[in-house]
């Protein structure tokens, strides 16, 4: 059997990159891919510890989880939408309108 | 432990040459079932023995000739597609599909020297979810075929078919909900085997007597996931003169035709299996029929098992065939009044079913 | 699982997750994301949550990417970012990749030395349908009904974002 450190080990790493990936990326789409990744990672983090502990409730927040990831979608894409009508780019630097 | 794996490889053979044989039959019921019901003669162009039959039912022309010229027709990839995408289109189209028979249960267990073999690919106890979750990623092979080739028609044809599954996959889901709630499992073997009981004795207790609305929705939902006539807005061939596949051409454009009847055969065989009692037969229990009435006849394992499968196979086709009456039968909806009946009519009509099964269930304890 | 399965499937994930980061092509990683995604799921089953692997390929795979692709392919967005790429931030980019690899190799350095006892065999029906929703339904029951409200609040924030005014 696995020991549970590799997953935890994996989900680290898995973060990273999406952490990498919203510092680095400019297209705000794929940042904001980049998010779900790291959603993702945290997500294997808690499946890995419900087996460690021989419980259900981290399969219960990652159900959790994938709801708020399915309205953050959902809010976020359309958000995306309105600005691209307004100003038709999607890239992060020049959404920059609000900054002073 | 070889024996285990050698029977799970002959169930996973025998369920996809089912698979595939419905779909190449499909092919042939579209061919001449179409030229029937338009009072066309059909395909006729290509025979062997000719002259013994006093009329070409079509058989070699649909199932052999046709084939082989598809497959060996020239593959053309249009300058400025994207050519990984466009090589894996057509594989993500007929994957989902293929990978999703393994859930389904054609038969109930067949006993072979004291060894029981569970008539079902993969005993999954969220049977359900896995089905709806492989119908989920289908739309891949529409969306990236339609943006891979770098063709206007295409790319609409994409769009439009992302937009109509995802809608009708939702009512899809909750028109399955019902059945779900009657039979209290997620397991397709365990909703089968449920189905063979009786009401009162007398009627065979399938999922349509208790779900006859989530049926009707389960079917429309159905039909539309298979981007078929009246569905057929991501082909749309008047408009978008084959929509998502237009730029393919040869094996790969055969390909995207097997998924499509192979999708056929999954609508009906989940059909078969959550509303028209599985691979069950009325009153045949696994040691021979039990009429109501008192009347028995013992019969051996082996013909209950094949009586199994061939009602189940026998219930599939006769789903299929309906799907292809439906095709020619109707004309194509406008994309408006597509989002309109998803979002408007099945999704609230789903919602009611899911209420009022609930309320009746909670009430009959 | 055996380890070499393991460090196929984490190879795996480490490569598409990189794809989805480094490709120029938003439609590209898009799609290294939904492998990502399908490969996560692939874990889960692994680790016994046989649920939730299926609600991640229903929801993650089949909805959530569904959605931003069709948005990629409505705005129709190409590799448009390779040109913000040579306006300098050079700097900035190789700091980031640093840091990141520094948080990772931390990460993983200190999970690695924590000695995890061998987890005891899960119960019959561990992660199933019936052991997560009687977790949710009794459980969770307040969080549940919680976050149904506020997926309507999403549905309502999506509607009126996505709304031409009349002007």
């Amino acid at each position: 059997m696995v020991p549970t450190s590799w997953y935890l080990a994996l989900s680290a790493v898995l973060f990273a990159i999406g952490a990498v990936g919203v510092l680095v990326r400019r297209n705000i789409i794929v940042v904001f891919m980049a998010i779900e990744l790291m959603l993702n990672a945290v997500n294997l983090t808690f499946v890995a510890f419900a087996r460690q502990l021989g419980t259900i409730d981290g399969q219960v927040i990652v159900f959790f989880v994938m709801t708020v990831a399915a309205a953050e979608a959902a809010v976020g894409l359309a958000i995306i939408i309105a600005a691209f009508r307004n100003r038709p780019t999607v890239n992060a630097d020049e959404l920059a309108v609000l900054r002073w | 432990m070889w024996a285990d794996a050698a029977i799970a490889a002959v169930k996973s053979l025998v369920m996809l040459l089912l698979a595939l044989n419905l779909t190449v039959l499909l092919l042939w019921v579209e061919r001449k079932g179409s030229a029937l019901i338009q009072d066309r003669i059909g395909a006729n162009r290509a025979n062997i023995f000719g002259g013994i039959l006093p009329f070409n039912l079509g058989i070699v022309n649909t199932l052999i000739a046709d084939p082989i010229k598809m497959f060996t027709k020239e593959d053309v990839i249009p300058a400025g597609a994207d050519k990984l995408l466009h090589f894996f289109g057509p594989f993500l189209a007929v994957f989902p599909v293929l990978v999703t028979f393994a859930a389904v249960p054609f038969g109930d267990v067949l006993v072979i020297g004291g060894r029981e073999i569970n008539l079902q690919v993969a005993e999954l106890n969220v049977g359900i979810l896995y089905v709806l979750a492989m119908s989920g990623l289908s739309v891949y092979g529409v969306v990236l075929g339609g943006w891979a080739t770098n063709s206007r028609w295409s790319l609409l044809g994409a769009i439009r078919g992302s937009a109509q599954m995802i809608s009708y996959e939702i009512a899809m889901g909750l028109g399955l909900i019902g059945a779900i709630l009657v039979f209290g499992t997620l397991d397709l073997q365990a909703i089968a085997r449920a189905q063979g009981a009786t009401i009162w004795g007398v009627i065979p207790a399938w999922g349509i007597i208790y779900q006859p609305l989530g049926f009707l929705i389960f079917l429309v939902a159905g039909i539309a996931e298979t981007k078929r006539v009246p569905f057929d807005l991501p082909e749309g061939e008047s408009e978008l003169t084959s929509g998502y596949f237009t730029e393919y051409s040869g094996s790969k454009q055969a390909t995207y035709m097997m998924s499509d009847f192979a999708e056929i055969v999954v609508v009906s065989a989940l059909a078969t299996t959550l509303f028209f009692g599985a691979w069950q037969v009325p009153y045949l229990a696994r040691d021979g029929f039990h009429f109501p009435g008192g009347f028995a006849l013992a019969l051996p394992q082996v013909v209950v098992v094949v009586m199994q499968v061939a009602s189940f196979v026998l219930k599939v086709l006769i789903l299929c065939c309906f799907q292809i009456l439906v095709r020619w039968s109707l004309p194509r909806y406008r994309y408006d009044q597509l989002m309109d009946l998803g979002w408007k009519t099945l999704l609230p009509l789903a919602l009611a079913n899911v209420l009022i099964t609930a309320i009746v269930i909670v009430l009959a304890g | 699982m055996g380890s070499v399965t393991f460090f196929l499937l984490a190879t795996a994930l480490v490569v598409s997750a990189l794809t989805v980061v480094v490709h120029p092509n938003p439609v590209k990683s898009a799609m290294a994301l939904v492998a990502t995604l399908f490969l996560l799921a692939v874990e889960f089953v692994f680790l016994g949550a046989h649920m939730i692997a299926a609600l991640q390929v229903i929801v993650y795979a089949g909805a959530i990417m569904v959605l931003f692709l069709f948005v990629i392919m409505l705005l129709n967005l190409s590799d448009e970012e390779a040109e913000a790429r040579r306006r300098g931030r050079a700097l900035f980019r190789i700091g980031a990749w640093i840091g990141g690899g520094v948080l990772a190799a931390e990460l993983a350095a200190l999970f690695l030395r924590v000695p995890f006892p061998a987890p005891a065999a899960p119960p019959a029906g561990y992660g199933g349908a019936e052991s997560v929703a009687t977790a949710l339904f009794v459980d969770y029951a307040l969080p549940f009904e919680l976050t149904s409200i506020l997926l309507l609040i999403a549905v309502i924030g999506t509607v009126v974002l996505a709304q031409r005014r009349a002007s």
